[in-house]
């Protein structure tokens, strides 16, 4: 008996590190939202949040442009997009792309260096689409973005491919497959699935095709010849929401009453913003990013050969306003105006 | 002072094997081996066995066996046979249950086949194992008691995967197997649902359960207070109320003025328990079948409160019906 107490306390140690490492230490800062009693409230970690804001900074402004002058258009060939600004103004934001998304590898990364005009580097393709992703999202989904907008940074944070964006994901393990049961993408740890045995295909299913997302009735007693919902999309919904929990830093009250989590009566208003930003990831990956997938170079894609795709995450990265809400349209306010 | 406390003991009775009273029915498969574990004397009787087996024992062994096997060997597949991440991802492996298109017919064996046939097998298990209690209670002429205690729970088990789903037409609404898939199928279930606190038989089940861990505290307390006084031999002092019971029932009565009797607190106990799984067989049972969403019928029927408004304008859903 004697002999086992050493190892009795070596365990006890090991699960004491193991219990204090899993967790945030309290206490965490939090400002209530809601009614008090229900919780809803908005979580700082003190410890985190400095590490948080350093990560989150917004980019250097390039500074005011000079106004007039004759417009890109009619100076450089093959000016698709950006045809409307001026010289100036089209220089700046070139310069500004540079830095935003390939300030390691320069104009080359997507320019002919010799021939600016030419089309032979597949990224600048990318580039001009993204371009009018941006303008879509800043003219079409200003319930999301509101007048803070976004730009190049706000996703790529200085690399040609966002770290954010996100790959079909296939779990630690491949299933053995054959008549052996499928695990229906789920039940094994994946840090996509916040580490629970939800769904681990939630993104594709709710962030690129539009899967049900709304699980519970609106009434209070069935409706024959109208069946519910069924529990396995009720997890594919659970694990989309942990996803958003962890790429806002905050907890479920963030939004949602949790006695009533459907309910919207009783929500944060801020969850109908949350809302827009479902509908505005689903029509990014499909209107803009998954029809660049042949253009892209095998080492850019995922380990299942698909585009790197966007979530909240993407954006968003641990904090509830991207970049602390930092005004992203300032400099240059052509990102703000619809594409033709 | 002769002292003998079980737990924490340092004496310990070894004596002659006990193979109990004569049952009556000379069984076939009574075993006769015991053995003495001065481990197990530490926390109950130091003599292990006579066990008995019988027909329903082994058949429901077997069964058992059969359906953890199932389980397993499934789980085991879905990380490609490897067995040190069938270890480290053994609390996230599961059987699930068949997707909502097969309804309640048979799915093929990858798709859901395996997982109805591992719930089939365990059933079996768990029903034999029933009667197994049962007829053992009744050879010894006993009450059967632990048989009808055990049933409530078999009941729950039967609605979780079996009665709800037959009702709703579907496999799908059934629990899969494994740690935490079927801990992820309780909290989808209570979302789904509108949230299962608003369900009256859930909470009448909590109110069971968390009654019946406070009435055992409440009685295991109060006995070892008066085993000094031989309130330990309960069954004597039922039938001839001694110093033991009247110490602790005026103890009860001046506390909190009322006090179970030596025999009421067995049946306060076993109906606390055997009501926690009784209700929360039947608030599973009414969910998805007859109420939708919990909140809303607790809203209609005037138990949810409602709070004042806090944000004005308040949040509106962007889309009526959409998703």
């Amino acid at each position: 008996m004697k002999a086992l107490i050493p190892i009795v306390l070596i365990v006890a140690v090991l699960l004491g590190v193991q219990l204090i490492v899993s967790f945030e230490r309290p206490p965490v800062d939090t400002v209530q939202q809601g009614f008090r009693g229900t919780g809803m409230e908005e979580n700082i970690n003190p410890r985190t949040e400095a590490k948080l804001v350093e990560a989150n900074q917004a980019p250097d402004s390039y500074g005011p442009t000079e106004p007039g002058g004759p417009k890109a258009s009619e100076i450089y060939e093959n000016v698709e997009v950006l045809g409307d600004l001026t010289e100036d103004e089209f220089t700046a934001l070139m310069i500004s792309i540079t830095a935003w998304v390939s300030p390691d590898q320069s104009c080359a990364y997507c320019h002919n260096v010799e021939n600016m005009a030419s089309e032979e580097v597949y990224a600048k393709q990318v580039a001009r689409r993204m371009l009018q992703m941006t303008k879509t999202i800043n003219s079409q989904w200003k319930d999301h973005v509101a007048d803070t907008g976004v730009n190049c940074y706000t996703c790529h944070r200085g690399n040609p491919i966002p770290q954010q964006a996100w790959f079909l994901e296939s779990g630690p393990a491949e299933s053995a497959g054959g008549f052996n049961a499928s695990r229906q993408g789920q039940n094994v740890a994946t840090e996509r699935a916040g580490y629970t045995s939800l769904p681990y295909t939630a993104l594709e299913q709710l962030l690129v095709e539009d899967g049900n997302i709304r699980v519970q009735s609106a009434s209070a007693l069935p409706i024959a010849g109208q069946p519910g919902v069924g529990l396995q999309a009720t997890e594919s919904t659970y694990s989309l929401m942990m996803h958003m929990s962890d790429s806002l830093g905050q907890n479920c009250t963030f939004c949602h009453n949790t006695r009533a989590l459907g309910n919207w009566e009783q929500s944060n208003p801020v969850r109908t913003k949350a809302w827009h930003g479902i509908q505005m990831a689903r029509d990014i990956n499909n209107t803009f990013v998954l029809p660049l997938q042949p253009l892209l170079p095998e080492a850019h894609l995922g380990p299942q050969g698909d585009i790197g795709k966007v979530s909240c995450n993407t954006c968003h990265q641990g904090v509830s306003k991207p970049l602390y809400g930092a005004p992203m349209l300032t400099d240059h306010p052509t990102l703000g105006v619809a594409s033709d | 002072m002769v002292e003998y406390q079980n737990i924490f003991t340092r004496i310990q009775v070894h004596g002659a094997p006990d193979l109990g009273v004569e049952a009556g029915d000379s069984p076939v498969w009574r075993g006769k081996t015991t053995g003495k574990s001065t481990l197990m004397g530490r926390i109950g009787d130091a003599q292990i066995g006579p066990f008995y087996l019988g027909f329903t024992g082994v058949a429901a062994l077997a069964a058992g066996l059969t359906s953890f096997m199932i389980i397993g060997f499934n789980m085991l597949a879905s990380v490609n046979w490897d067995p040190i991440e069938f270890i480290r991802q053994l609390f996230w492996l599961g059987l699930e249950p068949p997707a909502p298109e097969y309804g309640l017919s048979i799915p093929p064996l990858a798709e859901g086949g395996w997982w109805l046939m591992a719930g089939f097998f365990l059933t079996l298990s768990v029903m034999l194992w029933w009667v197994r209690v049962y007829t053992r209670a009744r050879a010894h002429g006993m009450g059967t008691h632990v048989a009808w205690a055990f049933a409530s729970a078999i009941w729950l088990f039967l609605v979780l995967g079996f009665i709800r789903p037959l009702l709703m037409g579907s496999w799908s609404e059934a629990v899969p197997f494994g740690i935490f898939p079927h801990l992820d199928w309780t909290a989808a279930f209570s979302l789904r649902y509108g949230n299962l606190f608003y369900n009256p038989f859930h909470m009448l089940s909590i109110a069971f359960l968390y009654g019946s861990a406070l009435l055992f505290a409440m009685h295991g307390a109060t006995i070892l207070a008066v085993t000094r006084y031989g309130g330990d031999r309960e069954i004597e002092q039922i039938v001839d109320r001694g110093t033991a019971s009247e110490r602790a029932a005026l103890f009860w009565r001046w506390t909190m003025g009322f006090n179970a009797s030596m025999e009421s607190i067995h049946r306060w106990a076993w109906w606390f328990a055997v009501l926690t799984t009784l209700v929360g067989g039947i608030g599973i049972l009414l969910t998805g079948t007859v109420v939708d969403n919990w909140y809303l019928w607790a809203v209609k029927h005037g138990v949810a409160p409602a709070y004042p408004p806090v944000w004005d304008p308040a949040a509106v859903d962007p889309q009526m019906g959409g998703n």
